[in-house]
């Protein structure tokens, strides 16, 4: 048997609530965009195809954020209780966005109450979706000062410590340190591309199940095209990250790279391993890329993991979660490019079954990728839980019971995940697209 | 006034926001669910579903925000509390999930399930009970430092009368609270059969509610006598709540003007919520934590009052506008706001 261990225990109870907490955050600050961009469509073009995705969308959004209030409650709460000494440094320096973030989280709760119970409050519809704009606008905001505290994390400023005291603590030097904007970038950017590639997913599983309704096409092919807009910015917002990595994280860089020793054009490689004398086999190689990603000159010289002592090195798992997360970019940039060409020029690959299939992939691949993400940023700041300053193990907590909370998390969970995905697909197969369209009909006498 | 003197008094006023709406919430919930075995469904369910379905993200954020400030102005917390609420909170955690997801998955989606609905009551009651334990801990006697860390002692807490106590007080004013709230939010939806029964339960829970807050107060002199004197230091803040507390209750007994007795019960409980809370200074936790050891920065402690101001300035309109549309919306609360298409 092993030692009770609280930090262990910690690090996984924080892992797995973030882990779990992403995925509807991630849709949580997302969709509201997409809903409103739907809406528009449909108010300007006059299609009620497009209110009625809104309005669908709408409702399940509605499952989606009870879940991520719960579950953010969770990770608020379990910052304090499992990494109390860390809380108590940080709270010191970095709790004006974390406080922000709470307002921006209210605004966006209460328009979405009133933007939920007012659908047929209103005579224009215009006033109703504007309605949105402060819930689109709150959740952005969320995840804009979250990130914020995240990248300190990353990139400690705006404070010093003298003989073990803070001192002149500046808190929008600290907001403002120097991975916030590629960060928060990132996040946003690929929010908005995860949850257009969601929604997507969903309108590509109904045509592959032989659906042929115009509404399904219709949403298939305005999220690929979102989609495709935000993978785009994600790319270029991802070579910006490279660019911040290589100059105020480089161990960080290195070690997603395998890239050990320093040197000048370093060439970038792709999954592969590691063998018994640590040297990298089978892996991909492309010359000059890693010198190009890291200073946009491919002459340039990388700073490799050697440069750093052992015990300050982050674990080299990373390697594959960057790569994954990467690959699946990139994929959905090409697979998101080449549907649109394909509806713009009529191929009949479209109507493929096995393609369809490959659409209805691209939600749960961008997720995939959203977790990578995160587990690349979190295991590749290891081991300090704020670079520089402080160690993991010396912010957790020394409370007894932390593995007992993990099991009482994991079935609390479970069941979230499990209800939510349950209540969602009995929402909508009691009540499909179709019969709904009908119904809106009758009612306005053309039946 | 020092700046660690406003944070908490902010934060103290987000938790009395909390504590009263979230009672509301809580015992809105417990009546529904009680609602199921005492056959009056068809009396309470309209009403209590009605208020319910707008406002229920909204408290939570109240909490959040709480836990969120008081590590923000104190950062020391996050240390004494965070190390020691790891049990209790977690479970509170997991009983607002219960909550939080039923109102997705039963408002939204599935169909009835009356296990789920007394579980959703339950937790209800289960909330206000496992987080006063908080306040229990913070007079003191439960918490040893081993090793420079904070230990809390579980035995002691668990045989302490002191947190009964505690528990019964945020049980029976929750319903308390709650019920009084919905008689009048009954009347002015002109829904007099769920008045009547609403009106029982408050008259029914009045009496527990003084009686045990009574009974802390004579406990808290055994168990922290420095407190206790502070509280009959402040005698009068207490009288005075036990005067509106027989307002509210002379109001519903004559059945006459249900809005004021709701109003009168605010100030009794806001009376005896600062009144505690005033005693409490300076401590946050007895003897371990002052809010003067635990305080910020002022740099920070400037910043966050500048964006509390500011957010506070974003948020009034529209949680104004959240209660026009809903709450004292007349015809909304009546159900018979015109559908315009």
């Amino acid at each position: 048997m092993w030692e009770y261990d609280p930090v262990m225990f910690s690090r996984i109870l924080t892992g797995l609530t973030l882990a779990f907490h992403i995925i509807y955050a991630t849709i949580g600050v997302g969709v509201p965009l997409m809903i409103a961009i739907a809406q528009w469509i449909g108010i300007k073009k006059n299609d009620e195809h497009y209110i009625l995705l809104a309005r669908r969308w709408t409702r399940g959004f509605v499952i989606t954020v009870a879940v991520g209030v719960v579950t953010g409650t969770a990770i608020g709460l379990q910052l304090s209780l499992l990494w109390p000494n860390f809380m108590e440094l940080a709270g010191h320096v970095i709790s004006l966005p974390l406080f922000l973030e709470t307002f921006a989280f209210f605004f966006e709760a209460i328009f979405l109450g009133i933007y939920l119970y007012t659908w047929d409050r209103f005579e224009n519809q215009k006033k109703h979706m504007l309605l949105l704009i402060p819930v689109a606008i709150g959740a952005s905001f969320s995840a804009f000062f979250i990130t914020m505290v995240n990248a300190f994390m990353n990139t400690p400023a705006g404070f010093d410590i003298v003989n073990g005291a803070l001192v002149n603590v500046d808190p929008l030097a600290a907001m403002f340190n120097p991975a916030t904007p590629t960060k928060v970038a990132h996040v946003l950017t690929t929010a908005y591309m995860t949850s257009a590639f969601i929604l997507a997913s969903i309108a590509a599983f109904q045509i592959f199940k032989g659906r042929d309704h115009i509404y399904h096409k219709k949403s298939l092919y305005l999220m690929m095209k979102v989609g495709l807009i935000f993978s785009i910015a994600t790319v270029l917002v991802g070579d910006l990250s490279g660019k911040f990595l290589a100059e105020y994280q480089p161990e960080k860089l290195a070690a997603a790279e395998w890239h050990f020793e320093t040197e000048e054009a370093a060439s970038l490689l792709m999954f592969g391993y590691l063998d018994d004398e640590g040297d990298v086999q089978g892996a991909i190689e492309i010359p000059y890329m890693l010198s190009i990603l890291a200073h946009g000159d491919p002459t340039s010289e990388v700073t490799g993991l050697n440069e750093y002592p052992e015990e300050e090195q982050p674990p080299l798992i990373v390697h594959y979660f960057f790569d994954l997360m990467v690959t699946i970019g990139m994929w959905l940039t090409f697979i998101s490019a080449f549907y649109w060409l394909a509806v713009r020029r009529k191929w009949k690959v479209i109507k493929n079954k096995v393609f369809n299939f490959i659409l209805v992939l691209s939600g749960p691949l961008a997720i995939m990728a959203i977790e990578m993400g995160w587990f690349f940023a979190e295991f590749g700041r290891q081991p300090w839980i704020l670079r520089g300053v402080m160690k993991t193990p010396e912010g957790a907590t020394s409370a007894a019971y932390v593995d007992t909370m993990l099991f009482l998390f994991v079935g609390l969970y479970l069941v979230l995940g499990t209800a939510s995905v349950i209540v969602l697909t009995k929402m909508f197969k009691k009540n499909p697209v179709e019969r709904e369209l009908e119904d809106h009909a009758q009612e306005r006498g053309e039946w | 006034m020092d700046l660690a003197i406003v944070g908490i008094a902010v934060l103290w006023t987000f938790l009395f926001g909390y504590i009263i709406i979230a009672s509301i919430d809580f015992g809105a919930g417990f009546f529904s669910a009680y609602s199921e075995i005492a056959n009056t469904k068809h009396i309470l369910h309209h009403i209590i579903q009605r208020y319910l379905s707008p406002v229920w993200e909204v408290t939570n954020v109240f909490l959040v925000f709480f836990f969120v400030g008081i590590v923000g102005f104190f950062p020391s917390t996050a240390f004494y509390y965070g190390t020691v609420l790891l049990v209790p909170v977690s479970i509170s955690i997991i009983l607002l999930a219960i909550r939080g997801s039923y109102y997705a998955f039963q408002t939204y989606g599935a169909k009835d399930s009356k296990f789920y609905i007394f579980l959703y009551g339950l937790a209800g009651l289960l909330i206000p009970a496992s987080l006063s334990i908080v306040l229990t801990i913070s007079e003191g006697g439960f918490v040893e430092i081993v090793n420079g860390n904070p230990k809390l002692m579980y035995e002691e807490l668990f045989f302490s009368p002191l947190t009964w106590s505690i528990v019964i007080l945020s049980v029976v004013s929750v319903l308390y609270i709650s019920a009084t709230f919905l008689t009048a939010y009954a009347d002015v939806a002109k829904d007099y059969d769920a008045k009547g029964v609403l009106r029982k339960y408050a008259l029914a829970w009045s009496g527990p509610t003084i009686l045990s807050a009574g009974l802390i107060i004579w406990q808290l002199r055994q168990h922290n006598a420095e407190h206790f004197q502070n509280i009959m230091d402040i005698w009068w803040m207490f009288g005075l709540s036990g005067v509106f507390f027989i307002i509210t209750v002379v109001l519903l007994w004559i059945k006459k003007y249900y809005s004021l007795a709701f109003w009168s019960l605010i100030i009794q409980f806001a009376l005896a919520f600062f009144g505690y809370g005033i005693s409490h200074y300076p401590y946050l936790l007895y003897p371990h934590l002052t809010i003067y050891d635990g305080f910020t920065n002022d740099a920070m402690a400037t910043a966050l009052i500048i964006a509390f101001i500011a957010g506070f300035a974003l948020l009034i309109p529209s949680l104004f506008l959240l209660a026009r549309l809903f709450l004292f919306n007349k015809d909304y609360v009546r159900g018979e706001e015109k559908r315009r298409y």
